[in-house]
């Protein structure tokens, strides 16, 4: 009843074609923006930052890129993780290297050098699609993994293949406690996704969909292969090798290849298949669903087990958090194919139209 | 048909020869079109009238043969090209974006026109934001044109069939071709639908004075409609004139329409 459009008119092209074009939902999305940056640093504590917020925003930009590649452009890819790896190490090469060097630069070159491999790793794709292009995507992956791992020079030739970034600082403000951590980042996600919002409706996103609708129509309609699936690598690379250097920067302070292995490249895959291929904020809802639930898992076992009067060790706890998630991945993928943005969005029709059925 | 003026040769194709491996889908075809025309390509199934619609866009190429268009030879060019040179088409199997809305997929005819970069568009204020606009204009022109304003932000997924055509067509109206290739846009239509999409047509041809290529079935619908028409058979012409003299062909009738022998 309170979410009605009735009586709203758009007396102007430029009203229709507004991000949020009803103002329920405009102040709904303000309302929650305001309570991320605002109420959640006074909620909350150390521990969910480090453990669940944090990763939550780096991985929802991360996922936000993927999805850009495969969602809207419908190239898949198994190297995310890869292009994590190339931007947290090259961001960390900009930062030791040239001196005065910012963090934020870094951690923005780092995404810039990710596009550029991107773009070489995406060449592919102009020949092969589907299963071949999967490959060759995994192909990128092993490489990077290899790289990082034995050639020296990535990693300012420390033994172990371990590099550390000392402290994050932006623009005299240093990014010291995890409250700030988690601001640093959020307020990167926010304005990467309004970025993102603006491609994608916009005529680059009309590109990148159509060529991944129906290819030939495509470019008989003039747009050229090429250039919207590099374009749509070069972004999505972009996008995954900041989330990459927060990460490294941010996230972990310290780290080594291991952080970016392929673990990494099906989870974000995963994200976005669960969230909802083509959609801004199933990449959010995917990051939400693959960050939180086995961490909510963990802790509602022992209390559920303590309800049937059940000790259940934290062996047992590990098992059943595995099996479950896996069993609520193939009940998403039944139940909903195309993933919780799906359902959010199905939801929000019916209740426009709420109580009628029509 | 009024006040439309048929001018001058706008696309000659000249000798086109086309095969597929062993098997000749085109043979030492010759045929014109004249700017502002109608023009029918029709024949049995298989006889190549896709084959040469796509010869025409450059989705084939030929292996002999030259295409020429307003003066200049494009025998060699691919897709992207015909779409720069002014070719638009719709398809037999209609080639829609599933995913994307009605007004998306006629946006996406502007694309060649639009050319605010990447960056532009993801600061979207700006050019990005007054080229979408403008844009929008003339697709919302097309949209009452071929009367589809009430499913605008509709996936064309969910769309009867009859309309998707319909959105094929104003996909390609979109571009503002000077030449408009038609692939069968009315096969599968009820009699009413054949009667609105042929008023669409000669109503484009009429108003924006684009020139018509379409191949077609029904024949009742070609002799209307068309100015002239060629006819093919097992990738060979066989026939070329006015509705009247297509009909009086004895080749034309023996191979396709099938008069009493």
């Amino acid at each position: 009843m309170f979410y009605r459009e009735n009586g709203q008119f758009k007396t102007s092209y430029e009203k229709d074609q507004q991000v949020f074009s009803i103002p329920q939902d405009r102040w709904a999305i303000f309302a929650i923006i305001a309570f991320a940056f605002i109420g959640i640093p006074l909620l909350v504590d150390e521990y969910l930052f480090r453990a669940i917020l944090i990763p939550f925003v780096i991985l929802s930009l991360a996922a936000l890129g993927v999805n850009i590649l495969v969602g809207y452009c419908g190239q898949i890819t198994l190297g995310a993780g890869a292009f994590m790896a190339i931007g947290a190490y090259a961001g960390y090469n900009f930062l030791v290297r040239i001196s005065g060097m910012p963090t934020l630069g870094a951690i923005l070159l780092g995404g810039l050098t990710a596009a550029v491999v991107g773009i070489v790793f995406g060449a592919p794709s102009l020949r092969v699609r589907g299963l071949y292009l999967a490959v060759a995507t995994l192909a990128a992956q092993f490489f990077w993994d290899w790289a990082f791992l034995r050639i020296k020079w990535f990693t300012n030739d420390s033994p172990s293949g371990s590099v550390f970034v000392a402290d994050v600082s932006l623009m005299g403000w240093t990014v010291n406690t995890a409250a700030e951590k988690y601001l640093f980042c959020l307020g990167i996600l926010v304005v990467f996704s309004l970025l993102a919002k603006n491609m994608v409706r916009g005529s680059i996103g009309r590109q990148w969909m159509a060529i991944r609708d129906m290819d030939v129509a495509a470019t008989v309609i003039g747009i050229r292969p090429m250039y919207a699936k590099l374009s749509a690598f070069a972004v999505s690379s972009f996008y995954v090798g900041v989330a990459g250097a927060l990460w490294g920067f941010v996230h972990l302070g310290s780290w080594e290849p291991a952080a970016f292995s392929i673990d990494r490249s099906f989870q974000l895959l995963f994200m976005v298949i669960i969230g909802g291929m083509g959609s801004i904020v199933g990449s959010f809802f995917g990051a939400a669903f693959i960050v939180i639930l086995p961490l909510f898992l963990n802790q509602m076992l022992p209390v559920v087990g303590g309800l049937f009067g059940l000790d259940v060790s934290i062996a047992l706890v590990s098992h059943v958090e595995i099996m479950i998630f896996g069993a609520l991945i193939i009940f998403f993928l039944i139940v909903e194919p195309h993933g919780i943005a799906r359902l959010w969005s199905t939801g929000r029709e019916k209740l426009r139209l709420w109580p009628f059925p029509h | 048909m009024s006040g439309r003026k048929i001018g001058e040769v706008i696309l000659d194709l000249k000798n086109i020869t086309l095969r597929f491996g062993g098997v000749t889908a085109l043979e030492d075809i010759s045929f014109d079109v004249r700017e502002h025309e109608v023009r029918a390509i029709i024949g049995p199934n298989g006889a190549g009238k896709s084959s040469m619609l796509n010869v025409i866009n450059g989705v084939y190429r030929p292996q002999e043969g030259d295409i020429i268009l307003r003066g200049e030879h494009h025998a060699n060019m691919d897709s992207y090209g015909a779409a720069k040179a002014g070719l638009a088409r719709t398809f037999q199997n209609i080639a829609l974006f599933k995913g994307m809305s009605v007004l998306d997929n006629i946006m996406t005819g502007r694309n060649l026109k639009m050319k605010a970069n990447l960056l532009q568009q993801a600061v979207w204020f700006g050019p990005a934001q007054r080229e979408e606009l403008e844009h929008r204009e003339k697709v919302e022109e097309i949209i009452d044109f071929l009367e589809i304003q009430h499913i605008r932000k509709t996936p064309v997924g969910r769309l009867p069939y009859g309309l998707q055509k319909r959105v094929d067509l104003a996909r390609a109206l979109a571009m503002e071709p000077q030449i408009l290739l038609l692939d069968e846009p009315m096969a599968g239509m009820n009699v009413e639908e054949k009667q609105d999409m042929s008023r669409f047509i000669l109503d484009v041809n009429d108003q924006f004075g684009t020139t018509v290529v379409l191949i077609e079935h029904d024949m009742g619908v070609v002799m209307d409609i068309s100015d002239r028409v060629v006819v093919l058979d097992y990738g060979k012409k066989i026939g070329d004139g006015t509705p009247d003299e297509v009909r009086a062909n004895p080749d034309v009738i023996s191979a396709y329409l099938g008069a009493s022998h």
